[in-house]
């Protein structure tokens, strides 16, 4: 329980960083693109190869996704052609500011941040991806992968 | 079965870790962004003050501690209360002054840092400069004006990290022209 309180604390400033650099997207994909590849190779370093798209989509959304976040995501749909979109409910990102259309407009910096997340975790697990993620109603978010290649 | 055991200490490992590598991969982007180690200190000082100067609201209201009447009690909640709640560590207030008007913080650990290396070309950063900013602009807003600096950094080789704050002054309030 007190590791619980830290981390929410932790995910606070983690906020007042990202507000920091908040004024370009694309330092922000760049930043997450480093602590995804870093967090990947770290956690997956003792584990054995995946063996398909499917192995590597519920690693991210079960392992991965809740050691960062600490919840699962709640929903995971496919078109069964490489183009996956997971949804979080209540993103931890975004729980911190007041659900309602004023953070709406900041929204798309926390997603830049961990859209380039996943998507250097992805890198690091050897795939290349393309990662977009969206915020209709806070804290609800969507992040949308398409795998550009096949997993050897 | 000792494979699902694993996972689940690598877990565990690894959402401290996402702090830690969110404070690294920013300290980075200010390296790739700013020409020389000086301008990277005052880079995180002045976003640790902008992140300080919010902060403190956060921090007042979640540890209901009251005023502090002297320097001697700040320092005691700055390291008891505030960088337990934030950091998950409880530095060491010693070294006072004569005065009483400076002490360290020494700190043990430092989240900040861990699995951290400077590089051989970086030996001028002060890769957690972040807290001083963070610790001036705080305070800053309970009216006392601080100075606050690395003294010594286990990354720079030193056997200790220890930060020393100073008083400077207390800040009067400034009332809005017309008031008394």
């Amino acid at each position: 329980v007190a590791g619980l309180a830290v981390f929410n604390r932790k995910m606070s400033v983690i906020h007042f960083f990202l507000k920091e650099n908040g004024r370009c997207i694309t330092r922000l994909e760049n930043m997450g693109f480093r602590v995804g590849q870093g967090l990947i190779e770290r956690f997956t370093k003792d584990t054995a190869r995946f063996k398909d798209e499917l192995d590597v989509m519920k690693f991210i959304c079960k392992d991965f996704w809740t050691s960062v976040f600490k919840k699962q995501i709640d929903n995971l749909r496919t078109n069964h052609q490489g183009i996956y979109v997971l949804q979080d409910n209540k993103f931890r990102l975004l729980t911190q500011m007041s659900a309602g259309k004023q953070y709406l407009e900041h929204a798309p910096r926390y997603l830049a941040f961990t859209c380039g997340m996943v998507r250097g975790g992805l890198s690091n697990l050897g795939v290349k991806s393309i990662v977009t993620a969206e915020v209709s109603v806070m804290p609800a978010c969507k992040v949308k992968f398409g795998f550009l290649q096949k997993l050897k | 079965m000792s494979r699902q055991a694993s996972r689940a200490s690598e877990s565990k490992k690894m959402n401290s870790e996402l702090f830690t590598l969110t404070y690294g991969a920013l300290v980075t982007q200010l390296c790739k962004d700013y020409e020389n180690d000086e301008e990277v200190n005052k880079q995180l000082d002045k976003m640790g003050y902008n992140i300080g100067v919010r902060l403190i609201e956060d921090f007042l209201a979640r540890s209901s501690v009251g005023r502090c009447h002297d320097f001697r009690e700040t320092a005691d909640v700055i390291a008891k209360v505030a960088f337990k709640m934030y950091l998950g560590i409880t530095p060491s207030v010693t070294n006072w002054s004569p005065a009483g008007d400076e002490f360290s913080l020494i700190l043990e650990s430092n989240p900040l840092v861990d699995f951290v290396e400077l590089p051989d070309n970086h030996s001028g950063l002060v890769y957690s400069n972040l807290l001083c900013g963070v610790l001036r602009g705080a305070l800053e807003m309970v009216q006392m004006a601080v100075d606050v600096k690395f003294a010594q950094d286990t990354l720079r080789g030193d056997n200790v990290t220890e930060i020393r704050m100073k008083f400077i002054k207390r800040i009067e309030e400034n009332l809005p022209a017309g008031e008394e």
